[in-house]
């Protein structure tokens, strides 16, 4: 499983094989991760920014 | 083959079971709207394109850059943004002759209050743009109806349009139908005790029976809105019968699909892969 780092406490996070952008991760540090891809086109995690005012069906 | 964007934000479980169903359909690219840059008047290639984004600003955008493109979307950005404001969409279904629950919009506290008067309380009071159940409120009485509509005043300017709308007496649940084309698939009553029944906010899923009349108003509902793959909340009232509280243009379907064994996913990617064929 590809391992990135959790950009709140720093400690590795593995993110399944066929992760995508847009995906949730719970890390025991107690952050909910977001897969992303960067501006290099690499995976990388950043806190999720949670439910906005916006957000529904 | 036949090539879909995938437009989307948080890949939640309704996600991923479309993009299984639709992968074993068609080439799928997915286009994660909260990393890209999308280009008006840009250029892709695809043959059409499939909007589920979470966020409404996201999906509004996101959608009305990819058709800049030459890509269909579904759902279009005019149904987007109609299902989206309650007033306005409500103001097409009526126009459409679909039963709907009598709704007064006021422009001040007091006529807000006038309004309740109106109608006779209790009243439903909801914001213009909203989901989730997100700043609803059942208000028994006068003061209730003022209070809220004081607090909703300092939110901006968009919660000074008070919508103002008769409660239902529904027999505990209200129905979520989906509708994929002409067809509605499945149906569920979202059962609770409490007067707001979305699942969300801890309403229980039961499979609901598609009577012809039911059927009938859920796909009239969505082709007035222009809406080719919808969740379309109705409510039963005692006397009347059905009435369409609002249809869904990105619509969350797992419960749907858990409860009734409907495999919603493959339905809804089965109709896109058609429509690209036309």
């Amino acid at each position: 499983m590809p391992v990135l780092r959790c950009p709140v406490c720093g400690n590795p996070v593995e993110v399944p094989e066929d992760a995508m952008p847009g995906e949730l991760i719970e890390h025991d540090c107690g952050v909910v991760l977001e897969v992303y891809r960067d501006s290099n086109g690499n995976l990388a995690l950043r806190p999720f920014e949670g439910v906005q005012e916006d957000w529904g069906e | 083959m036949t090539r879909v964007f995938f437009l989307y934000d948080v890949l939640r479980l309704d996600e991923k079971m479309l993009l299984e169903r639709l992968r074993s359909l068609a080439e799928v690219e997915p286009i994660h709207v909260s990393s890209s840059i999308l280009e008006i008047g840009g250029y892709a290639e695809a043959d059409i394109a499939l909007q589920r984004s979470i966020s409404f600003y996201r999906a509004m955008s996101s959608t009305v850059a990819v058709e800049s493109w030459g890509v269909r979307v579904i759902n279009n950005s005019m149904a987007l943004a109609l299902a989206e404001d309650k007033a306005w969409s409500l103001s097409v279904l009526y126009r459409n002759k679909i039963p709907v629950p009598r709704t007064l919009l006021a422009y001040s506290i007091d006529s807000a209050v006038e309004a309740s008067r109106k109608l006779g309380y209790p009243v439903v009071m909801k914001p213009l743009m909203g989901s989730w159940g997100r700043l609803a409120a059942l208000a028994s009485d006068e003061e209730a109806v003022r209070a809220i509509a004081e607090h909703r005043e300092m939110l901006g300017s968009m919660y000074r349009v008070h919508y103002v709308q008769e409660y239902v007496d529904k027999p505990g649940r209200d129905i979520r139908a989906m509708c994929i084309g002409d067809e509605v698939p499945a149906a569920i009553y979202r059962v609770s005790e409490h007067w707001i029944t979305n699942t969300a906010r801890g309403g229980r899923a039961e499979p609901a029976k598609i009577d012809p009349i039911l059927e009938d108003l859920v796909i009239r509902s969505c082709r007035a809105l222009g809406v080719e793959v919808g969740g379309v909340d109705v409510v039963e009232d005692p006397e009347r019968g059905y009435l369409v509280l609002e249809v869904n243009a990105v619509p969350e379907y797992k419960n749907i699909a858990r409860v009734t064994g409907v495999d919603v996913a493959a339905h809804i990617a089965r109709y896109v892969v058609e429509q690209a064929r036309r």
